[in-house]
This record gives C-alpha cells, structure tokens and sequence, in this order.
C-alpha cells in the first residue's frame, strides 16, 4: 500500500489548514501574505485535479491508505471539481480585496485569516467528502468559521447577526445529524457509494431524509428560512460578506443536490420537486421585492443573495421527473447559476464595500457622485450586475438560458416566467444603485472629504465581476467537467 | 482560410478593444482619445470595405465559438449583415468626428467614449449574428452600453429617460428571450438562412408559431418604436446629439428593425410568414406607427422630439416593406433601413449644431437662423426633403420601392398610408424650413456659444459631418442604380431571399 504524495485531493484539504495554522500564528500581516500564497498553491491544486478527473474520470482517495468502511473516503467527480475551482476562484480575489479592507479598516483582521483557512478547508473537505458522517464534520467546521467571521469585527450589529446565524446553523447541521443517524441505524453505513444501492422508500428513510435536506435548506437560507442570511450577509465585514455569500451558502445546496440525485433519489417525487422548486420561486420574488425596498447598499445585495438562492432550487421541479434532455439542461443550469453567482456576488461585495469606504456610509441615496470617484469599482459593480440579471453575454445567462430550456422543454411554463420576472426585478434593483451613483453628489457630502481606496480593493472586484461575465463565452469546458461524474 | 473566419470577429472587437483602453484614459488626453476613436473607426471602415468586396463575390465569413452545448456564437457575413454593418460603420466613423467636436471641454469624456465603442461593437454584433441566441447577446448588450450615454449628463431629466429606456428595452429584451427559447423548443438552435427554416415545421404548430411571432415582434419592436411601445424614444431625446444619433440612426431603433427582417425573412421565411398570416396584422401596426408618430410630431415644438416623432414614423416604414410580400417591397423596406439612418441622422446633427452654436432647441426659436447656419441648413433642408420624399433624394427611392411593392402585394391601402404620411412630413418639415430660410431673425440667439469667424459659422469638426451625410442621402437617390448604392445592395438581398 503506497501513499501518492503527487495526489491533489489531500493537499487540497491540508494547504488550507496549513496557512489557517500559521496566519493564526504569525499575525495578521504575514498571516495575509501566507494566505494567499496558500490559496495560489490550492489553486494549482485544483487545476491539476481538475485536469486528471477531465483525463480520467472521477479520482478516488482514501485517507492514509485506509479505504471504508474504516478510514475516510475522499472522492472528486466533475461536480466537486467544479466546487472546488469555484472555491480558490472566489477566494483568492477576495484574500487579495480583505488585505486591502483591512489596511483601510482593521477590526478583526486577527480572526480573519486563520478563520477564513479553516473556512475554506471546510468547503473543499465537504466537496470531496464521501461520507455522511465526514460531510456532518466539515460541515460544523464550515459553520462555526463562518460564524467567528460574522463576529470578527466585535460590532454590536454584527454580533447579534451572529448570534442568529449560530442558532440557524447549528439547527441545521442538527437536524442532518439525526438524518445520519438514522440512516446509519437503518443501513449500517454513512458512506454514500454502497447507500446509493441500499436505500428504499422505508417510512424511518423519508424521515431521515427530510430532515437532512431541511436543514440543509435552513443552511441555504431558502425562503422563509432566510431569516438569518440577511443582517449576517449585510452586517459582517465586506470580504466575509462575499466569502459567505459567495461559498458557503453553496456548500450546504451542493449536499442538497447530491443527496437529492444521489441517495435519495429513489425517495424523491414531483410533488416534492415542485415545493422545493415553489419555495425557490417564492425566494426570487421575496428577495428581490426586499432588496428593491433596502435603504443600505448591502443589505439590498444581501437581500439579493436571498433571491439569487432561488434560483438554485429552480433545478429540482426541472430535473426531477422530465426527460433526460431538460434535466441534463436544468442540472447544468443549476451548477452554472452556483458557479455565476459566486463569482458575481463577491465581485458584487467588493465593489459594494470599496464604495461604500469611498463614499464613507453605506446608504444608497447617499452614492451619487460616486462613479466619476471609483469608475473602476462601478464599473466592476455594473459587470456582477449584468450577470445577477442574467442578461448576455454573461455565465448567469448561459444560466438563465438553460433553466428556459428545461422549463420550456419540459412544459414547465411557470417556471419560465418566474426566471424573467426574477431577471426583470434584479435590473430594478441593480439599476437602482446605479441610478443612485450616476446623480450628482449629495448636498452636504462633499467629494473633499472621501478618503482614496488601495488599487486592490477596486481591481479584485473587476477580476471576479469579469470572470462572472466571460465564463458566459467559456462555459462549454465548466460543463464538460460537468460531464465527469456528477449526479445525472 | 483562417483569417477570413476570424474577419467578422475582427470587425466588432476593432471598436470593443479602443472602448476598453479609452475607458482607462485620463480625461485631459484629448488628442490620444480622438486619435484612438478615430483609428478605430478608419479600421474598420477598412475591414468592412474589404469584406463588402468579398461577399459580392460570394466569399463565405463565418466565426464560429461554442458557447453552450448546441449553441454558437456566430458571426457571418452574409448580404443583409453587411448592409447594416457598412451602414454603422460608415455612420459611426461620421458620428465619431462629431462627437469629438460636440463634447469638447465636457466631462466625463472617457466614460462616454468607451461606451460609445462598445455601443457600436453591439450594433456590429447585431449586423453579423448568425443565428438568434447570437443576435439576442448583442441585443442586450447594446441596450447596457447605451443607458450610461442616455444618462451621461446625469441630470434629474436625463436620469429618468435612463430609467424609462432601460424599463422599455429590458422588458422588450425578456419577451425576446421567451419567444426565443420557446422556439427552440421545436428547432434546436435558430439559425439565419435565406428563405427561413421553419416552413420544415409545416402547419402542425402554427398556433404556437403565431405566439412566438407575436412575442419576437413585441421584444423587437420596443427598439423599432412601434407603437405601443414607443414611448421611451421621445423622452431619450435629452441625450446629447451624438447619442440621438447613435440611438436613432446608427444603433439602437434600427437594430429592432434589422431583427424584425431577420425574423421575418430568415426565421420564418416570408412565403411561411405569408402562409402563417403573421405579416397583415404587422403591416396595420407599421401602418398605424407610421401615421401616428407623424402626427405627434406636427404638434412638437422641441426640435429634438419633432424628429424623435419623426423616426418613430420613418423607422416603421422599413417594417412595412418587410410585410409586403414581394422582392419590390423587400427592396423598400431593407433599402429605407439606410436611407434612413443617413437622413435622420444628419438631421439630429444639424439640430446639435443649432443647439451648441446658439441654443436653439425650439422649432420657434429658428427664425432666420438660415442666414447665420447657411450650410447646416442646407444639410438639414436636404435630409428634411428626403424625409418627405421629394425626388431625386434617398427617401423618394425608398418610398418608390414600397407603393410598387404594396400594388405588386395586392395591398392598395398602403398607397394611402404612404401619401397621408408624405403630407404629413411635409406638413412638419416644411415650416421649420419656412422659418430658417424666409423669415427673419426677430430675437437674439438663446445663447450664441459659437461666434462667427470669417465664413465658419460654427467649429469644423460639427459642420463637416451633417454636409457629408446630407450630401450622400442627395448622392446615393441620385445615383440610386450605380454598383455598390444601397438600392443596388438591397435588391442583391431581396434576389438572395426570394431565390428557390
């Protein structure tokens, strides 16, 4: 039994722990310089893997040579590959923005770096997790980072924020560990490969599984179980907001997907579909109605984040039940929208928290004047809104275009209309900030005052907003990995 | 050959890449920018030029790019594209010059440059789309990289034509997307070939295919101003001059009425879109837009809105020669796509011209300004003639083409529309005419910005362009049946169309 050292899977777990470790360590100065350098080498990490399961089908690793159903199963199919780029993609960028935001504002650059290691480890341990038991742990490692992050600053606001999202994540991360245990009762296995064979629609099965997808629906925030997300999202320090907005948020949908099309599926009927899919609706126009109503420049993006999650569950009435074709389409589209709205909603934070520096206070009214200050940053807040509409030629269109075909293709009409009444209120609301940026400057904020913003903190959103943007015209190679393993 | 697939790609990325520099330009870099905008410009002038050689002789440019799987990006350029990208072309290099003169010393340069490009990089797209997912992504993005230029200067009033632009064309844009996807549904990817390809579909969907007309027409015909959904064309008039001119004649209206041809004659077809009894109830709509928008615009007395009024009017014509069955009524309609933008486009430059060297912006202020403006109201009565139709000029030829085409239909009707609406053109042209040329300055200039010097009456770089454009729509009526004229080019397009 040898031990591949050259296998990316395991390091893609241990660099992020790593650098967590040691920017805890060494402050958060070098701890920042480490970090990225760390997220630089994960993200080779990635590529390279990404390469291998395009070559050769999906990779499977098992933790110190130990296979299940002892030690731990790691496995990377297209669709964690696919997580697992949109990880660094997002992460990166943003390591680079917090070094900026925190030079500009430094309460809780300390906690920061390492939190945002063991964050990050979280997500790419529960991507390549191929156990039900593992996922249970990455998935409270995952949680209470990303709580210590909406905390980090000590503000009161944030705290409180905090507080809430504790008790939302860990009822949903609860509520699954039941479902485990009841699955393990009932089969005597948490590792997923043999449960695909063993699981029936017994009464004790359905109780686990709705258990399990509900909490994770609580950790998605689907509408109405959002209540958390938006003074967390909009109340944490700005690359927090983007890293929880962006990924975290994906993590717990990720599992929902996998169980969904993986495990379970023999559980799953349309009817179910269709609620998860209603509620998805529910969310687009709830989320979009409030961020069109919000007065604080990010809470209208958080709000919306809670409706850009609706989208994501557009999958499930479009995948499950249809003909091959749509739910190949509407699965694609619902790893795409994950993918474009990583991208686009940290791009959208970053741009949002350098004008908000820039203009120093967050109030939307308050804005105007700011686009001939930050043009870069406007622009760059522009981009991520062209794709959070998902107008062409953006990766949220290629998005949008495969969620009309599966709903048209399978007879789906309604769904249709909720994706253009959802892309018509973003423009509203997206317009609305840029309305408010084209006025002249407000009576009484003179344009004197407002402080200069580090050059990172403008072009990592342009970085991350034109990703969103050009993965539109490259999105064939993302689905192709797509292709490698997966659920459908 | 590669470098004939990768000539279309070219074209739009010759704009797109000097938008991208200008907008990291410093505002004080006049001279880099102009130099920048206008070798833009000259290139592909020249890539155009060299393509337009090409298709004649029947040479195939076609790029290629998977976006998604079973759906391309395609540029190609085929008859009908280059018609409309020759005409962009040519009228951007003009509107570039202009623009340039007309926003000297103004703000904010940069910005309205770079989306100034990419405005034109979207209209290029528009013109070479080879299927309807590529047309739809260049449709959208013409509407984004024109809303910064509706609300450049940022006013309260300019602002909320912004927002009203942008409620009309995302509104249109998301209907277009639902007929779209709805369509292929049933095909596959929709790609543009001559004659249409959905008469394989036979009548078995006819129903389904009568809503997605309609749904395409709609999305369409927010940008094409048909009435009803005309409304933000009037209120964007507070845009600078060059924008009108982007909007009106080069862009935006025109790229709604370029996709109504492409729908009609190489989705549908037009003998299926006969057969389907989709073109009558458009041609009453065109009709209607038609003698409405002329109507509105006798009672304007802001002369940016009166030929606002005035395009919602001419632009439908190109949508009644298209609903005209026949290769005459082709020729009319596709031909008056050119005429068009040529006419009204020297027309909102001379009103820019009226505007920046004296402040006139009402048809009650022009009294005697002919004397002072002798020659940008020369160009000005040229284009408003044209626009009326009196011969030899472009609009006669157009207006010619569609009474043959509407007899050869058996749709004697429009006869009447197009004689009603020649009067009623000559009934708002015509006293602005009477003002500038027979009456006699009775108040100060609202504000002279310009004074006279020798026999400029007023900078260069605002003068030449309306003299060349009018000139041309004179140029190319007259010398309608040369090679290369547009009459020529379009009846090339209608023998294209209409062939086996």
């Amino acid at each position: 039994m040898t031990i591949d050292l050259t296998a990316p899977v395991p390091w893609l777990i241990l660099v992020p722990l790593a650098w967590a470790t040691l920017s805890f360590l060494l402050g958060p100065r070098r701890g920042a310089v480490i970090a990225i350098g760390g997220l630089s080498v994960q993200g080779v990490f990635a590529l390279v893997l990404a390469a291998r399961v395009l070559e050769y089908g999906p990779q499977h690793h098992a933790v110190g040579g130990w296979g299940a159903p002892l030690g731990i199963d790691l496995v990377a199919d297209g669709l964690a590959v696919t997580m697992l780029l949109m990880t660094v993609a997002v992460a990166l960028p943003v390591a680079v923005y917090a070094r900026g935001w925190f030079a500009a504002r430094p309460e809780g650059a300390a906690w920061f770096w390492p939190l945002t290691g063991f964050l990050v480890a979280g997500l790419n341990g529960l991507f390549l997790s191929a156990d039900l038991f593992n996922i249970y742990v990455t998935l409270e490692i995952l949680g209470l980072a990303a709580v210590g992050l909406t905390a980090a600053t000590g503000e009161r606001r944030a705290v409180t924020a905090a507080m809430r999202y504790l008790l939302a994540t860990l009822l949903g991360s609860g509520a699954y560990l039941m479902g485990v245990a009841l699955v393990y009762g009932t089969y005597g296995t948490v590792s997923l490969e043999p449960l695909a064979g063993l699981v029936g629609p017994l009464p004790i099965t359905l109780l686990a599984a709705g258990l399990m997808v509900t909490g994770m629906l609580l950790k998605t925030a689907l509408f109405p179980l959002h209540f958390w997300l938006p003074p967390a999202h909009g109340g944490a320090a700005t690359p927090v907001s983007a890293l929880l907005s962006a990924l975290v948020i994906k993590a717990s949908f990720y599992l929902v997907l996998r169980l969904w099309f993986g495990i379970f599926e023999p559980l799953v009927t349309i009817p179910f579909a269709q609620l998860l899919g209603a509620l998805g609706a529910a969310a687009v126009i709830w989320g979009s109605v409030q961020a069109l109503l919000q007065t604080r420049l990010k809470m209208l993006v958080a709000y919306s984040t809670v409706a850009q999650i609706g989208y994501l569950f557009l999958v499930f009435p479009l995948a499950t039940g249809t003909g091959t074709e749509a739910a190949s389409d509407a699965w694609q589209a619902g790893v795409l929208q994950a993918v474009a709205h990583a991208l686009a909603k940290a791009a959208m934070f970053a741009a949002a928290g350098a004008m908000i520096l820039a203009a120093a206070g967050d109030r939307i009214d308050r804005l105007g004047g700011i686009g001939a200050q930050v043009p870069v940053t406007l622009f760059s807040f522009g981009l991520a809104g062209v794709v959070i509409m998902g107008l062409p030629p953006s990766a949220g269109f290629a998005a949008k275009w495969l969620f009309l075909t599966a709903a048209l293709d399978s007879g789906q009409w309604w769904w249709a209309i909720v994706l253009v009444i959802g892309g018509l209120l973003a423009a509203a609301y997206v317009f609305r900030v840029m309305l408010a940026a084209f006025a002249p400057v407000a009576e009484g904020a003179s344009a004197m005052e407002r402080p200069r913003l580090a050059g990172s903190l403008e072009w990592t959103a342009l970085a991350l907003a034109l990703g969103g943007v050009m993965l539109g015209l490259f999105a064939d190679p993302l689905l192709e990995l797509l292709g490698h393993g997966g659920v459908v | 050959m590669i470098g004939d697939s990768l000539l279309p790609l070219l074209v739009v990325l010759s704009s797109f890449l000097v938008g991208v520099v200008i907008f990291f330009l410093q505002e004080s870099r006049v001279v880099l920018r102009s130099a920048l905008n206008l070798a833009g410009a000259g290139a592909k002038l020249g890539l155009v030029g060299y393509m337009l050689w090409g298709v004649l002789n029947r040479n195939d440019y076609t790029f290629r790019h998977t976006v998604l799987p079973g759906f391309d990006l395609v540029l190609n350029a085929d008859a009908l594209a280059m018609l409309f990208v020759t005409l962009s072309a040519v009228l951007w290099f003009f509107t570039t010059l202009y623009a340039i003169g007309y926003l000297e010393g103004a703000p904010h340069r940069s910005r309205f440059f770079g989306f100034f490009s990419f405005c034109v990089t979207a209209t290029a797209g528009v013109a070479m789309a080879g299927n309807l997912f590529t047309f739809f992504i260049f449709y959208e993005l013409l509407t984004l990289a024109t809303y910064p230029l509706v609300v450049h200067r940022g006013t309260p009033e300019a602002l909320r034509a912004g927002q009203r632009y942008l409620a009309y064309t995302l509104g249109g844009g998301a209907l277009l997307l639902l007929g779209m996807v709805w369509l292929q549904t049933f095909t596959g990817s929709v790609e543009f070939v001559h004659g249409g390809s959905l008469a394989a579909l036979g009548t078995t969907h006819a129903a389904e295919l009568r809503w997605i007309f309609l749904l395409l027409i709609a999305g369409l015909g927010v940008k094409a101003a048909l009435i009803p959904l005309h409304g933000w064309l009037p209120q964007a008039m507070v845009a600078p001059a060059p924008v009108s001119a982007l909007l009106h004649a080069v862009a935006v209206v025109k790229a709604g009425a370029f996709g109504i041809v492409r729908v009609v004659y190489e989705v549908y077809g037009i003998t299926f879109a006969q057969a389907l009894g989709v073109l009558t109830p458009l041609s009453w709509v065109a009709a209607a837009t038609i003698l409405w928008g002329s109507l509105r615009a006798l009672t304007q007395d802001d002369l940016k809105r009166r030929l606002a009024y005035s395009t919602v009017s001419q632009v439908s014509y190109i949508v009644l020669g298209v609903t005209l069955f026949g290769p005459v009524g082709t020729v009319g309609g596709v031909v008056h796509l050119v005429h068009q933008g040529i006419m009204k486009i020297t027309l909102f430059f001379c009103a820019g011209n009226y505007a920046e060297t004296l402040g006139i912006h009402r048809v009650s202020q022009m009294d005697g300004v002919g004397r002072r403006m002798p020659w940008t109201t020369a160009a000005f009565t040229l284009a408003a003639f044209g626009m009326i139709g009196v011969p030899p000029l472009a609009g006669f030829v157009s207006k010619w083409y569609l009474g043959i085409g509407a007899l050869q239909a058996g749709m004697d009707w429009v006869i009447g529309v197009l004689v009603l609406s020649s009067l009623l053109n000559a009934a708002y042209f015509l006293p602005i005419l009477y003002r500038a040329w027979f009456r006699l300055q009775t108040q100060p200039w609202p504000e002279e910005h310009i004074p006279v010097r020798g026999r400029r009456e007023t900078a260069w770089l605002l003068l030449l362009p309306p003299l060349f454009t009018g000139g041309m729509a004179l140029f190319i009526g007259l010398f309608a049946a040369m090679p290369f004229s547009p009459l020529d080019w379009a009846q090339l397009i209608a023998a294209r169309e209409y062939a086996p």
